[in-house]
């Protein structure tokens, strides 16, 4: 750990005053269009707010004037890197609101990619933390090259590689055939030696060491105060996975670890996913040996006229980011949601970002950004 | 967890004065909400933090609801709070509380001494639905821009015809015009080139 010189000088010589700077929306580092309002003393910052809205696109009102269906393309904008994760936490909802019971195919195609969803999106969050700290292309070169692989099959299987729409209610839009299976099978068993290589580069290095080492700390008690939730919760040690807790799809029968941190740093969050991304694999490797034969959507779904009763609900799963849920309310005539809400992960794990950004340096406040890992679009939404 | 006419009861017992009423969820979801009194939602949301049966710890989803008038009924802005347990793995519990649609009515505690957690998704439900979170530390837009002056999730909001104009040359032209009695007068450049 690097410790600062000590400040010798006789003090209240020199008149000083803080400094505010804008950093964003347009910059590099806020990943998007994020901007924090930094108050700092010297090079140290006091405050900060976060200031969002500026790719706000009112997503909830522009759902509750279409049919159900027709808002499931519309989630695969909130977060882009994981939007077979999002098609699924709707999917879940809706279903969850009209009592749609799955088949057991479709289950496992819709674990198979969400998994493969969390390896890409760990996977380049660790790439642009890299260049956060001003690794400039190398890692995030070879993470975009394994992403590439899985948005290849993305688009053999849904016909897109980022804006899948790939999730209907009560099962998946086409059926995974066994090419797609084969390739899915060659990503996932040749991952583990990738990551290896990627861990060996960096895990160790000593330039990431201090940089991110005590640096952002969270302490357990304000991130589940904070409804901090996912990998930022679990590096503070909170062991709350909700696939672990709800058991939705095949979680429950599967074997599988939640990695947790210890400090709450920055490099705990690094190190925990990389670690759950090798669950990630250890969970493809389950699904993948023996999918079973049958329909990949509920038979007994329409979708024309497709109808959910009246109340409302709330279905939530464990996504890369976080938990995503969907608190939907259907009237009586049960058409369009009468209210269409979005529990978006990135924009709650926000709520904390000043509280571990007091203290360190503006160059932390950019690697602490980047490690609360945020998707504007699912921030603003 | 118990039956929610079990946690109502203990509720009810708990926070004296307490009016908690059980609203139903779709048959499938099975996830039936406590419909609390403005005054003392905030007491009842404490119980459930603080109290070894529960340990509701973590607030994971907040938002409003907004219902017009209908029939005879008065409309209403409902809160939910979707309450759960990290220490216990359990939940959820879902709380709700109801404010008038009128603006200056519109004033629900806010749960942010509580849940830390609510701050944002309370200043965004202000922003939307322009729900007062009383208590709240910074309640401020969060999503709209600090100009914008309405709640553009209400259901009876209309979106201005004109919420993209800008000055443009062309005004100019046209306010010549509405002078002139609805024939645009040439400019002096016009006239010149004539």
């Amino acid at each position: 750990m690097i410790q600062p010189v000590a400040d010798t000088r006789p003090k209240g010589l020199i008149e000083t005053e803080t400094l505010e700077v804008s950093i964003g929306p347009q910059h590099p580092s806020t990943h998007g269009v994020f901007r924090m309002n930094a108050t700092l003393d010297g090079e140290t910052v006091v405050a900060l707010k976060p200031v969002m809205g500026y790719l706000h696109r009112n997503h909830e009102q522009l759902a509750e004037q279409m049919t159900w269906l027709g808002s499931m393309p519309y989630t695969d904008r909130l977060d882009y890197f994981n939007s077979m994760a999002n098609n699924w936490a709707y999917a879940l909802s809706v279903e969850k609101l009209a009592g749609i019971k799955v088949p057991e195919r479709a289950e496992y195609i819709r674990v198979i990619m969400t998994e493969l969803t969390r390896l890409l999106n760990h996977i380049c969050l660790v790439g642009f933390l890299l260049q956060d700290l001003g690794a400039w292309g190398t890692p995030l070169l070879y993470a975009f090259r394994e992403r590439e692989k899985i948005l290849d099959l993305f688009e053999t299987v849904s016909g897109s590689r980022m804006m899948c729409n790939y999730f209907r209610f009560g099962g998946v839009r086409v059926d995974l055939d066994d090419k797609s299976l084969a390739l899915a099978r060659e990503i996932t068993s040749k991952f583990p030696k990738f990551l290896d290589e990627f861990e060996k580069l960096l895990s160790g290095n000593e330039v990431l060491l201090a940089r991110t080492q005590r640096v952002g700390i969270l302490p357990k008690e304000l991130a589940i105060n904070a409804s901090i939730t996912g990998p930022m919760a679990r590096a503070s040690g909170v062991e709350y996975d909700i696939r672990k807790v709800d058991k939705y799809g095949l979680y429950g029968t599967l074997d599988f670890r939640v990695p947790l941190g210890e400090v709450g740093d920055v490099y705990d969050r690094y190190y925990v996913r990389v670690l759950e991304m090798r669950e990630s694999v250890k969970i493809l490797n389950q699904v993948l040996r023996d999918v079973p034969a049958g329909p990949f959507v509920a038979p007994e779904v329409k979708l024309r006229n497709f109808k959910v009763p009246a109340g409302d609900g709330y279905g939530r799963i464990e996504t890369p980011k976080g938990e995503l849920g969907f608190y939907l309310v259907s009237d009586t005539q049960g058409k369009l949601p009468y209210r269409y809400h979005v529990r978006p992960p990135s924009f709650i794990n926000l709520t904390i970002l000043e509280d571990m950004c007091l203290g360190h340096k503006v160059a932390d406040v950019v690697v602490i950004l980047g490690s609360v890992d945020i998707v504007l679009g699912e921030v603003d939404r | 967890m118990e039956a929610i006419e079990t946690i109502r009861d203990a509720v009810v017992e708990a926070v004296s004065g307490a009016q908690v009423e059980i609203i139903p969820s779709t048959p499938a979801a099975a996830q039936p909400a406590l419909l609390v009194d403005r005054e003392h939602v905030f007491a009842v949301a404490q119980l459930f933090k603080e109290d070894a049966r529960w340990q509701m710890d973590f607030c994971s989803c907040v938002t409003a609801v907004d219902y017009l008038p209908k029939d005879d009924k008065p409309g209403h802005i409902e809160v939910v709070y979707h309450l759960y347990s990290v220490a216990r793995k359990q939940g959820p519990v879902v709380l709700k509380v109801r404010a008038p649609r009128e603006l200056e009515q519109c004033r629900v505690p806010s749960l942010t001494p509580l849940w830390r957690g609510c701050e944002f998704q309370e200043r965004e439900a202000y922003d939307l639905y322009g729900v007062t979170f009383a208590g709240h530390p910074d309640l401020r837009r969060i999503l709209m821009w600090d100009e914008f002056t309405d709640f553009p999730m209400r259901k009876d909001y209309e979106p201005p015809a004109d919420y993209e104009w800008e000055p443009t040359p062309h005004d100019s032209t046209l306010d010549r015009a509405k002078v002139a009695g609805g024939v645009v007068p040439p400019t002096a450049l016009e006239e010149k080139k004539k």
